[in-house]
């Protein structure tokens, strides 16, 4: 329907897009339906559940990355920091559903009654509401996101310098957090965390609610991110990426654009973040060390970022090599596995694991002797015929 | 009286760094004019361009466009949608994207953020991108990324993108540059026919295009950041303060 732009052009959805809509329903059908029936029928465990539920939190991160570094070319290193906000928001909530069942049994959350409270600080009060934690949830990351990408975008820092202003604001923000007297858990966090909307969090049904919900999540940012980069304004965006003074000697307002995307891309990570912690039954300031950040970077860059498929494939799949990497005797050599890894992609394999099959009909073409005599620009405009028809 | 100038550029000066890249500079359009600048490298035609479209400030003097708007408190964007449109000297398409879609991002109309997002091509948008594409002989081309045209052809599909804007002053910057000759004389002619409905002004090294393009029209000689002379080209051409800092050196050079 939001498709204006081109391919509008040759009339009605193409194969193309058939085969994508055909995959993407069969996939979440799968994640929706199947994965969690199997769940529920004992076939698959309730820690695999578990763990494929943080995968998805993951690759939701993964994407707020990619729709910043692979679509507009902005390389924010604050992703991390914007998961944590919505993950904390949330846990709040969670730590206000303990009630007074924690180790202390008091009213108000375990680390408080350490620090010495016998009341509850008043900006805690509100987040006994779903509602309002949830509304926090997108608020925070997203006023945050709004706050710092206004001053950022319009001062015009680019490149490098963002990069390094994200990564110094998440660290900034880490270091608060770590203190206690911010009165969010210190250096612990939240944990210990009982009941999500009256569900105990311990029940195995209540784990693979929060996977559904998860996996919902996904589909809609991946189907509403699909139709964004379809419209007019999902081509000024790569248009950004590829030549922002082009852009700008255009008539196009570049800071107000990045600025948007900047506030989507953080409430996408803040989500993720509020998804990730009743699933993983914690959050602390650990969770916005510069390395989370470089990692979801890694993930992008291993699927093939500037893809929507990409980085949820990237995300998935290095986490589940983590998994099984971080097993016994390797563990101590994970990161250099994930920074080799990053070497390998970057420089033999720069589209990532989506362009594989690209990357091998081509060698496989350039491996056969040419019937035709040299690649003449038509047959490389093949391509891109066949990528917009 | 400064009415019936497109563009009005007095006593403008700007400085980088203790360098005078303009100085005490004034220039006038006339609607509908094709103007073609010349002068060596270094002469200021670059921050000549740059004061115009917002991408810098001037240090003194006034820069205004048709009926007195002051372009020299506006920003790239607000000067463009006014109406300038600007080529730049290496071609500057967008390489990832389509021809059509390149000229679909130019073509006048929404430019806002959530505009863009809902936005629809109209069929009078689409016949007006056709005869755009067909004007800058891309016509078969309209589905190939811009990366995969050959240079000259980079220089028209900016040229058309720069007519999609709709632009009542196009500038211009080298756009025969890294053409044939062949290509270059098309471009001439191109540019020949748009004079009249846009108002032009062309820099240019490329003496045999210059002269193609000026056809009895003013041409402007800059030299360290002023004009040295204006004149029809032979006029130009013959005077000796030009020679000695332009023409001679530049044939020397070749």
């Amino acid at each position: 329907m939001t498709r204006t732009t081109p391919p509008s052009t040759t009339g009605g959805p193409s194969r193309r897009h058939r085969g994508e809509i055909g995959a993407v329903a069969v996939i979440a059908l799968f994640f929706l339906v199947v994965f969690p029936l199997l769940n529920a029928h004992g076939v698959v465990s309730n820690f695999t559940i578990n763990l494929w539920g943080k995968y998805l939190c993951y690759a939701l991160l993964a994407i707020s990355v990619d729709l910043l570094w692979g679509y507009t070319g902005l390389l924010s290193l604050g992703q991390a920091l914007f998961f944590s906000l919505g993950g904390y928001m949330f846990g709040m909530y969670l730590m206000r559903m303990i009630g007074d069942l924690g180790q202390y049994h008091q009213p108000i959350p375990d680390f408080l009654v350490f620090l010495g409270w016998t009341a509850l600080p008043r900006f805690w009060e509100p987040f006994s509401s779903f509602p309002f934690a949830l509304a926090m949830v997108f608020l925070l990351p997203g006023l945050l996101a709004l706050v710092f990408g206004f001053l950022a975008f319009r001062s015009r820092i680019k490149g490098v310098y963002f990069s390094i202003l994200t990564q110094a604001l998440t660290y900034g923000a880490s270091l608060m957090f770590f203190r206690n007297d911010l009165l969010m858990g210190g250096n612990n966090g939240f944990t210990d965390f009982k009941f999500v909307v009256g569900h105990d969090l311990r029940e195995a049904s209540t784990q693979r609610g929060l996977f559904i919900v998860t996996a919902a999540v996904l589909l809609a940012v991946y189907v509403g991110l699909r139709l964004l980069s379809h419209t007019k304004f999902g081509l000024v965006q790569r248009a950004i990426r590829d030549g922002e003074n082009r852009v700008l000697f255009s008539g196009y307002a570049t800071a107000h654009f990045k600025l948007f995307i900047f506030v989507v891309a953080a409430l996408i990570a803040g989500v993720a973040g509020a998804l990730y912690v009743p699933q993983v039954g914690i959050i602390n300031p650990s969770e916005m060390d510069p390395r989370k950040s470089l990692e979801a970077v890694v993930w992008c860059a291993v699927g093939g970022r500037g893809t929507l498929v990409g980085p949820i494939l990237g995300a998935i799949g290095v986490n589940a090599l983590q998994s099984w990497a971080t097993v016994g005797g390797t563990a101590e050599y994970w990161l250099v596995i994930l920074g080799g890894l990053f070497v390998f992609f970057v420089l033999c394999l720069p589209g990532g694991i989506v362009s594989l099959p690209q990357r091998l009909s081509f060698l496989w073409r350039k491996a056969k002797p040419a019937p035709a005599p040299a690649q003449t620009p038509a047959a490389a405009a093949a391509d891109p015929a066949s990528e917009s028809s | 009286m400064d009415n019936k100038y497109m563009l009005t550029v007095e006593d403008v000066s700007k400085t980088y760094d203790g360098f005078k890249a303009i100085t005490d500079l004034t220039f006038y359009l006339f609607e509908g004019e094709l103007r073609t600048v010349i002068g060596p490298n270094g002469a200021g035609k670059s921050t000549f361009f740059d004061l115009i479209t917002g991408r810098a400030k001037p240090d003194q003097g006034r820069i205004e466009f048709g009926f007195n708007t002051d372009l020299t408190q506006l920003n790239e964007y607000q000067i463009n949608r006014l109406g300038i449109g600007r080529k730049f000297q290496t071609p500057s398409v967008f390489s990832e994207h389509t021809v059509w879609n390149n000229l679909v991002l130019s073509l006048k109309g929404a430019r806002g953020v959530f505009a863009s997002i809902f936005h629809r091509l109209s069929s009078t948008q689409r016949d007006r991108l056709d005869e755009l594409l067909k004007l800058i002989r891309l016509d078969g081309k309209r589905d190939w990324k811009a990366r995969q045209l050959a240079h000259g052809e980079k220089q028209w599909l900016e040229i058309g993108m720069l007519l999609a804007q709709d632009p009542k002053i196009l500038l211009v910057d080298e756009p025969a540059a890294g053409m044939t000759d062949e290509e270059t004389h098309r471009t001439g002619e191109l540019l020949l026919s748009l004079a009249g409905r846009h108002s032009i002004v062309v820099v240019e090294h490329d003496m045999t295009f210059v002269k193609q393009i000026s056809n009895n029209g003013q041409v402007t000689v800059l030299h360290q950041g002023s004009v040295l002379c204006e004149g029809r080209f032979d006029y130009v051409q013959s005077n000796p303060k030009v020679r000695e800092v332009y023409l001679g050196r530049g044939k020397a050079d070749k």
